[in-house]
């Protein structure tokens, strides 16, 4: 018992230390990467472009939703000119972030990982090392730069849509002027709001590609599986690790900017 | 066997004494020593779980040796130590049993990848450069093809084209023709010994296949139970007493006396199936 207790914090510290180890190894290794640019076009494809379809649709109910439980709930105290400002803040300096970021994850993050486990089974990763190539600057970086791109691109289309969807449901389903709604919104919204959004974004895009990465790259290190099984199992626990890390990230970074 | 382990009078491009690797409790390499020519093909043979791609693994430093010295053109080589690392694996290929090429990239693309990413040859070069790989393995027709859309082969020749464009001085292949009918088989040994020939590198074989190892070979090694129980030239080879080297050599007779038995209704001479 007592060694489960020192073994336990031990495999999660070191762990960490691994974690912090593959990432800083692999943006340092970005510097003088070759056709650095072009992998990252790609990446940003894989990542960006094609995650966007998901972006747009889920951004758009998530306003909708957010729009009509906004009026319910203000109509009770008579605030129904507030939904813009409930709407738009809840989506910029909350939802917008961690919910493209949760969608992100399950989409880019999951491909990113079976991806490279796959890689990394089919020896495609142990190619690049007998070659005296660095598979962090081939494969990782261009990952983790496009997120940091991309991430704060794609939260801003998530946003925007979503404070669409919110005038949708107030002013087209529900008795809103339109005009009321805009209004709402342009009054609440100032940059610093704008800035937590992005600051979030660049965040949770860092972590989320990092974790996802880390868990691919390493997955011959799970003793417990192997060929397939391994693949699926470290997809999993870099779905579900990145989707805690965001809530834990979004928990600090919110409780950092509220006290200062 | 012990006098085949003497090194041959010709210069040495590899020279391993003493490699040992365990993993957890158990010990896959104890102490393995092999001699290799600079400009030979030598092949190292063994049963499957011996250790030979383990083994080969070492020698690629894709896998850190527990214990011992491997010598690369007469200096010792310190994996442990990056850019020792760097200049061997700027000189030694690897060709994998999986070939372990890029699905996301086309034919020239796998090819230019070591160029690419470890040197700083001009773009036009590595183009060039390429081109007369792929060229020389008759497969610039393809250039443009994904590897899913290759044969078994023409992905083999890829692999090889991918191992020599960086020019390299020691190519080692991990079983290239695991899975291959007698055909292809065959077809991937001419390959490696017609391009041996026509680059010039040192070749480092892992294989089961005897008959095929004995014509393309300038020097046979048999791995057994984690070390050289012999290695020689393949005239030595054919007319070792070794119990082992004897077991390997004449594995297809066995089979026949061994089948005979059965169909006779006797039980099996004692030996394990697998």
């Amino acid at each position: 018992m007592l060694q489960l207790l020192g073994r336990v914090p031990l495999a999660v510290v070191g762990e960490l230390g691994d974690f912090a180890l593959f990432t800083g190894q692999s943006l340092r290794s970005a510097v003088g990467s070759r056709k650095l640019g072009r992998r990252i076009v790609r990446a940003l494809y894989e990542q960006g472009v094609r995650c966007l379809p998901v972006i747009l649709i889920v951004g758009l109910f998530t306003g909708l939703v957010l729009g009509l439980q906004g009026f319910y709930v203000l109509s009770r105290y008579g605030s129904n000119g507030a939904l813009g400002e409930l709407v738009s803040l809840t989506l910029v300096r909350e939802l917008g972030p961690v919910l493209a970021a949760l969608m992100l994850v399950g989409q880019a993050g999951s491909a990113l990982a079976a991806e490279l486990g796959i890689q990394r089974n089919s020896e495609q990763i142990a190619a690049l090392e007998t070659m005296g190539a660095s598979p962090h600057a081939y494969l990782i970086a261009p990952r983790l730069i496009a997120a940091v791109l991309s991430f704060p691109i794609q939260t801003a289309f998530f946003s925007l849509i979503a404070i669409e969807g919110g005038f949708l449901s107030g002013s087209l389903l529900m008795p809103l002027s339109g005009g009321v709604y805009w209004a709402s919104v342009h009054r609440a919204v100032v940059p610093a709001d704008v800035s937590e959004c992005f600051l979030k974004a660049v965040v949770f895009g860092l972590l989320t590609t990092a974790i996802c990465a880390h868990n691919g790259y390493n997955t011959h290190r799970r003793s417990r599986t192997t060929g397939a099984r391994a693949v699926s199992a470290s997809t999993t626990r870099a779905v579900v690790l990145s989707s805690i890390a965001v809530l834990a990230a979004d928990y600090l970074i919110t409780s950092l900017l509220v006290r200062s | 066997m012990t006098a085949a382990l003497q090194a041959p009078a010709a210069e040495l491009l590899l020279d391993v004494r003493g490699i040992h690797k365990s993993f957890g409790d158990q010990a896959v390499l104890a102490g393995v020593d092999l001699v290799v020519p600079r400009g030979s093909v030598v092949t190292v043979l063994g049963k499957s779980g011996t250790g030979k791609s383990v083994f080969l693994k070492c020698l690629a430093g894709i896998v850190t040796p527990d214990a011992g010295e491997i010598r690369f053109a007469g200096c010792v080589l310190d994996t442990g130590t990056p850019a020792a690392r760097a200049e061997f694996r700027r000189r030694c290929s690897y060709l994998f049993q999986s070939n372990a090429l890029f699905d996301s990239l086309t034919a020239l693309e796998n090819v230019a990848l070591p160029l690419e990413q470890t040197t700083q040859v001009p773009n036009a070069e590595i183009r060039a450069r390429c081109l007369e790989a792929l060229r020389q393995l008759e497969l610039e027709r393809f250039k443009d093809r994904h590897p899913g859309e290759l044969s078994g082969g023409m992905q083999k020749r890829l692999a090889l084209a991918r191992a020599i464009v960086t020019r390299p001085e020691l190519v080692l292949f991990d079983e290239p023709t695991a899975g291959l009918d007698p055909l292809r088989r065959n077809s991937v040994f001419e390959m490696i010994a017609k391009y041996q020939r026509q680059f010039g590198f040192t070749a480092v074989l892992v294989t089961h296949d005897v008959p095929e190892a004995l014509a393309v070979s300038d020097r046979i090694a048999l791995l057994d139970s984690g070390r050289i129980r012999f290695q020689g030239t393949p005239g030595e080879f054919q007319s070792s007493e070794d119990a082992g080297v004897h077991a390997f050599r004449d594995s297809a007779a066995a089979l026949h006396e061994a089948i005979a038995a059965v169909r006779r209704g006797e039980a099996p001479a004692g030996e394990d199936f697998l």
